[in-house]
């Protein structure tokens, strides 16, 4: 096992989740943009504002704009994943190459995703006040950056005590620090609540669930083809070895 | 007499890769990665290297949709 065949594999297995995100989001998210737009359209109307000359019209941000960002995004997750991996192998617990995948796809998708989102969520156009990027910018990355650094924690700790507690117990504990430690991170952290009181609120509930399915799709396309990919590649090296020892 | 037993195909386990072959990688690839991640998550945004909005309007629906703080 090469660190990088590793990375090369993830970042193809990253390139692979991003077309599939891109498909997922064009059909389950671009709506709930729409249902967005047409909010601050009316928003813009009432105030008598004009629209303004678009820099890169909705044909091209809905289209190519989006699968080009989300296959970046899927290539950079691919190949960060590749290296998470690279590391995890062999020592979380004696799990098969397939597993590791599947499970450190699942972890990080709970550090990476899913905790910030919960108190950070992903907002539609107009949602938001554009004044006030810059503290949500620095309180999502500030989030996202103390979850990752918790749950390596938990899992460190969690490999300490394997050897006192065993495996159930070591993981069962891992968890609850995790969980503990991130509840009290989220608790303290500030709130932010600034969608607009006639903000469509299916839109939003629509949106949030496209953003947070378009991250399952991706995590899950990583784990499973990253594990079935290399799997199949150990199994290749084995056989070729067995067949030059035979000789 | 010789018996012929079933044995499951497994596969012989690496046991793990050494840290020190991973930590070049993780540094050089990692920071590539980290700034891809960057380009196409924030820049344009709170904080910018690249001046103007083309950037930015561009991504715009993924930036939403991936969850990142956009405007």
């Amino acid at each position: 096992m090469v660190v990088r065949t590793l990375l090369v594999r993830g970042m193809v297995v990253g390139v692979l989740a991003g077309l599939l995100s891109w498909l997922f989001l064009y059909f389950f998210g671009e709506p709930a943009i729409d249902g967005a737009i047409a909010f601050e359209d009316r928003l813009a109307h009432a105030a008598s504002e004009s629209d303004g000359v678009a820099l890169v019209s909705r044909g091209v941000q809905s289209t190519i704009g989006l699968g080009t960002a989300v296959i970046l995004f899927g290539v950079a997750i691919g190949g960060l994943f590749a290296l998470a991996y690279a590391v995890a192998y062999g020592r979380i617990g004696s799990l098969s190459p397939r597993a590791t995948a599947a499970v450190l796809a699942a972890g990080a998708f709970v550090a990476v995703v899913l905790v910030p989102f919960l108190k950070y969520p992903a907002n539609p156009p107009a949602s938001t006040d554009a004044g006030t990027v810059s503290q949500r910018t620095g309180l999502y990355v500030v989030l996202l950056l103390v979850s990752v650094i918790l749950a390596a924690s938990s899992i460190s700790v969690g490999r300490r005590l394997h050897p006192r507690v065993g495996a159930w117990n070591a993981v069962l504990l891992a968890a609850g620090l995790y969980v503990l430690t991130t509840g009290v991170v989220l608790m303290v952290m500030p709130s932010v609540d600034e969608t607009p009181a006639d903000f469509p609120g299916a839109v939003l509930y629509d949106f949030r669930v496209a953003a947070l399915g378009n991250q399952v799709v991706l995590w899950v396309a990583i784990g499973l083809l990253f594990g079935w990919l290399t799997d199949r590649s150990l199994r290749r090296t084995t056989s070729v070895e067995t067949v030059g020892g035979q000789r | 007499m010789a018996q012929s037993v079933a044995v499951p195909a497994s596969i012989p386990i690496p046991l793990r890769i050494p840290l020190r072959e991973v930590v070049p990688w993780a540094v050089f690839a990692g920071a590539i990665l980290l700034t891809l991640l960057y380009l196409v998550g924030l820049d344009q945004g709170a904080i910018s290297v690249f001046s103007g909005q083309l950037l930015h309007e561009f991504v715009h629906d993924g930036r939403h949709l991936l969850g990142v703080p956009c405007h």
